[in-house]
């Protein structure tokens, strides 16, 4: 059947009461013997929780009866809290005495939106009946006043009871009569919805719905017993206002003008609202995600030696994941050797489905059995085993590289997920304790289409920037610059064993007796590539565009004939060689990356490849030289405060004298640190230092970093500006007042080598949790910005006329993303020449 | 209000006389005649209705005087792709 049309409305007592089950009179829940009371919260005609009992309104048993509303009949009125507004706008829109809508009949046929076009007429009188009208206020979530006097809820009911059904219309009131805002009869939920848990003591805990309705019930025979008794009236209406409380709280305990019911254990009680909303409420928790079975989640390491395509699977996880396998009298004999190694030895089988659909548990005892029985046309539950595709994931999943297929190796002896080095950089994963999920496609479908549109081979390159993602790093390309730069050279020996790393055994016998770094590196190339790049390591330091030794590098017919490999060949987005690579073919690249990052960590491994303090030493003719510049700029900054504060200083547009002095000194202090990080360039001229190495490689580290190391830290910022905060007018007490000098606002001459004294300390902490905090809160709203754009676009996409169109075929984009390309399949935003010429 | 504020900053000049394609942050705006509706509409495989929009009360639709139901090209300079070309339908 198909749904036509769908209407929210609201109960109505009659239609409450008719579906109820049950009228609800008792507070207790059980008796003596433990028994559920009859016409207490927990009477059996409202459905069954228990395992062997059946419902008592339909006889169904547990899973089949959903359960039975009943209902409360209130002693008194009460406001339903989650309509106070609605309420108080009816009431505002009509008369106090005839309930007659507070504008001519006339008027109001034009009103657009009535309820919230009258009472902006602030009516002093009723043009129908003439009754003068009173002030009202109204403050929530459910209180009402008239001028001086409480509004109670029976008041507000007559009211709106007297709105004619015709009136209801003309003022547009949709969904049902306006007094079924006001509750004379509470639903009651069936068990199902609150159901009671024994705990192994045989104590039975109640669920906090339970709880709260217990409160109303309890509450409203209160009421009802006090006015029977004829109670004075202040009992009376504190007792009500009690049994509103309740109510309000039942059905929202996160009103910020009520105190939340709260457990006796202190806890705020789970109620109505609280059950829908938010994260884990039953929209997002439960609509919009859910929980999957044939999945698993450890912590990752890495494993070098493993190929970019391939994840590491313990052989205890293995075991439990399985794969439906239909059996033919191809995989037959196979499937019957799987059988027999039962459950508990790897490549084994948990369950067998037979073809009449009855599922048996595979064990120890009758696996001999079942490996005979089993035949063509049975499906078996085989455990996970190498080569299966399954697909890894790391959260935060914020572009679709964090899920990519993988090949499975199964690992005798670990506990962790085991990755390749270079798909870190995609999935943004470290191992100082990272965990990951894996999922296993189920049917044959979803690992063919797994493994053709979510390899990892399929996501070397970004969408995002249209170049290398899956790439070398850090070690990797110290190691490869190692390798490949001028002077590398091996024995035989060697190079043998290098390229044995590398799984290219068949090559040793082209070895000569001395191999160098650039011919052993060759190997990995095709022998059809041809490219021509520069190196990280060269830098424009001369005027005339000259290059040094390795600063070139070029590769004919696939032999490296110049150059050294750094992260213009092998990094994130530079990475030419795997650049070209892919575009050549993807299979191709993979295989070159997972040589080269074996290759290089084997050669950064043997060789060794350390840093240590003295590494950051400079001369003293340097150190005296960067003292110099910093003591001249130092008196320079003087100069421009000493104008500034004289009044010499020329002003600028658009900006205050004060902001005039704070552009012009972080001019002067950047001015410092370029020129320093200039004097450490030229001083650490010797190729071995490895933190130089590493800088000009772009293996790790920039010339800044080794500035702040040796020379001095710099300028610290706060908000974008030199410290200014702490004291009235001054940085810390160390200062005067209006200081405006370099050391006073966080200016840092020490080395970190050298040490900072205590107020630079201060003032590097103070910048450390800015970028701290920084971090934290940009991450949170970039997650949060992430989660709006997936709803918004979710079901956008590209047509075969590269139109953007959403579910409804309404055109978005006329042509996706103005250019109608794919961003993954260019060369840095620019089209593959390649597919081009395919067409 | 608006239309005195003109006066006021022009000084000379009248909401009328502003030529608003003047401004470079102003795309090209083309009224469609009838002909190239239909072409349009038959490539697309699209009713009018499922066209992106644009207000008749618009600044560049009253420019180039197009009524409702016009279809309108829009020629944007587009960091991506040079020029783009964009269609909007007139509604009120």
């Amino acid at each position: 059947m198909k749904i036509k049309s769908l209407e929210f409305k609201i109960f109505s007592p009659k239609m409450i009461k008719d579906m109820s089950a049950v009228k609800i009179e008792q507070p207790e829940l059980y008796d003596a013997d433990g028994f559920p009371i009859e016409s207490g919260l927990c009477d059996p005609r409202l459905g069954v929780v228990d395992p062997g009992l059946r419902c008592r309104t339909c006889g169904g048993m547990i899973g089949q009866c959903l359960g039975h509303f009943g209902h409360l009949e209130l002693t008194k009125p009460v406001v339903n809290p989650l309509y106070g507004k609605k309420i108080y706008t009816i009431l505002l829109s009509v008369c106090r005495k005839c309930s007659k809508p507070l504008v001519d009949e006339e008027e109001l046929k034009h009103m657009k939106n009535p309820m919230g076009e009258i009472y902006k007429l602030k009516k002093k009188s009723c043009p129908h009946c003439g009754e003068k009208q009173k002030e009202l206020s109204f403050s929530k979530p459910t209180s009402f006043r008239e001028g001086k006097n409480e509004l109670n809820p029976e008041e507000i009911r007559q009211r709106l009871e007297k709105v004619s059904d015709e009136d209801v219309e003309a003022l547009r009131i949709k969904g049902g009569r306006p007094e079924w805002l006001i509750l004379t009869i509470l639903p009651i939920p069936p068990v199902t919805v609150r159901p009671s848990i024994t705990l192994e003591t045989g104590e039975r805990s109640e669920d906090d719905l339970t709880h709260k309705l217990v409160d109303v019930v309890r509450i409203n025979e209160r009421l009802k017993k006090n006015l029977e008794l004829g109670a004075p009236d202040f009992i009376i209406a504190d007792i009500w206002e009690l049994l509103q409380y309740h109510i309000s709280t039942y059905m929202d305990n996160e009103i910020s003008t009520l105190p939340a019911a709260r457990h006796r254990s202190g806890r705020a009680l789970r109620t109505l609202i609280q059950r829908l909303s938010k994260k884990d409420g039953r929209f997002r928790g439960y609509l919009s995600g859910k929980r999957v079975n044939f999945s698993a989640r450890t912590v990752i390491s890495p494993d070098p030696r493993l190929s970019m395509l391939e994840v590491g699977v313990p052989e205890v996880i293995a075991k439990e994941l399985t794969l439906p396998i239909k059996v033919n009298k191809y995989n037959l004999t196979e499937i019957r050797k799987i059988i027999a190694n039962g459950p508990n030895t790897h490549p084994g089988a948990n369950y067998l489905v037979r073809p009449d659909g009855i599922k048996k548990k595979i064990t120890e005892e009758n696996k001999k059995d079942i490996s005979k029985e089993v035949d063509v046309g049975f499906l078996v539950e085989r455990q996970l085993k190498d080569g299966d595709v399954v697909v890894f994931n790391r959260q935060p999943s914020l572009h679709r590289m964090s899920m990519m297929a993988h090949k499975v190796r199964v690992m005798k002896h670990t506990r962790t997920f085991t990755m390749n080095l270079t798909v870190t950089i995609p999935y943004n994963a470290d191992f100082d304790g990272d965990e990951m999920n894996l999922h296993v496609p189920q049917t044959e479908e979803a690992q063919v289409e797994a493994e053709m549109l979510m390899a990892t081979e399929n996501h070397i390159r970004s969408p995002r920037y249209g170049s290398p993602i899956i790439s070398c790093k850090q070690d990797h390309i110290s190691g490869i610059y190692l390798l490949t730069k001028d002077g590398t050279k091996f024995d035989k020996k060697t190079a043998a064993e290098l390229l044995m790393a590398i799984g290219l055994k068949d090559k040793i016998d082209e070895l000569k007796n001395e191999v160098t770094g650039k011919e052993l590196f060759s190997f990995l190339l095709p022998k059809k590539l041809n490219i021509e790049y520069k190196a990280s390591i060269y830098t424009r330091t001369k005027k005339t565009e000259e290059f040094g030794v390795d600063d070139l590098v070029v590769i004919k017919n696939g032999v490296l004939k110049q150059g050294a490999i750094d992260e213009n060949s092998l990094g994130e987005k530079k990475g030419a060689l795997i650049n070209i690579l892919e575009q050549m073919d993807k299979r191709v690249a993979r295989e070159f990356i997972d040589r080269v990052s074996r290759l290089s960590l084997e050669m950064v491994t043997k060789y060794g490849f350390s840093m240590s303090v003295s590494d950051q030493d400079v001369s003293d003719r340097a150190k005296k030289k960067i003292k110099d510049m910093v003591s001249g700029f130092e008196e320079e900054s003087r100069k421009v405060i000493k104008d500034y504060e004289s009044g010499r200083m020329k002003k600028a547009p658009g900006l205050s004298l004060r902001d005039v002095l704070e552009a012009s000194i972080l001019r002067l202090v950047g001015d410092a640190s370029r020129e320093a990080s200039k004097i450490v360039k030229d001083d650490l001229t010797d190729e071995s230092n490895p933190v130089v190495m590493m800088a000009k490689t772009g293996a790790r580290g920039s010339y800044v970093n080794l500035t702040q190391m040796c020379a001095f830290v710099g300028q610290e910022s706060l908000e974008g500006k030199r410290i200014y905060r702490g004291f009235t007018n001054r940085t810390t007490s160390h200062f005067g007042k209006n200081d405006f000098s370099l050391k006073a606002r966080g200016f840092v001459a020490s080395s970190y080598k050298e040490g900072l004294d205590p107020i630079e300390f201060f003032f590097d902490a103070m910048n450390s949790r800015e970028n701290l905090m920084d971090k934290s809160l940009h991450t949170r709203h970039s997650g949060y910005m992430e989660r709006r754009l997936i709803n918004a676009m979710q079901d956008l996409h590209v047509g075969y006329d590269r139109t953007v169109r959403d579910s409804h075929n309404n055109i978005v984009q006329f042509i996706a993303g103005e250019d109608g390309l794919d961003p993954s399949k260019t060369d840095g935003g620019k089209p593959l020449i390649k597919l081009l010429n395919q067409g | 209000m608006d239309g005195n504020l003109y006066k006021i900053i022009g000084g000379i000049m009248s909401k009328e006389e502003i030529d608003i394609f003047q401004s470079a942050l102003v795309a090209k705006h083309e009224v469609l005649n009838e002909d190239e509706k239909i072409i349009l509409l038959k490539n697309l495989h699209v009713l009018e209705k499922q066209f992106p929009k644009i207000k008749s009360s618009d600044p560049a639709v009253k420019a180039v005087g197009a009524k409702k139901g016009d279809l309108i090209k829009i020629t944007r300079v587009s960091e991506i792709a040079g020029t783009s070309i964009y269609y909007r339908v007139v509604v009120n």
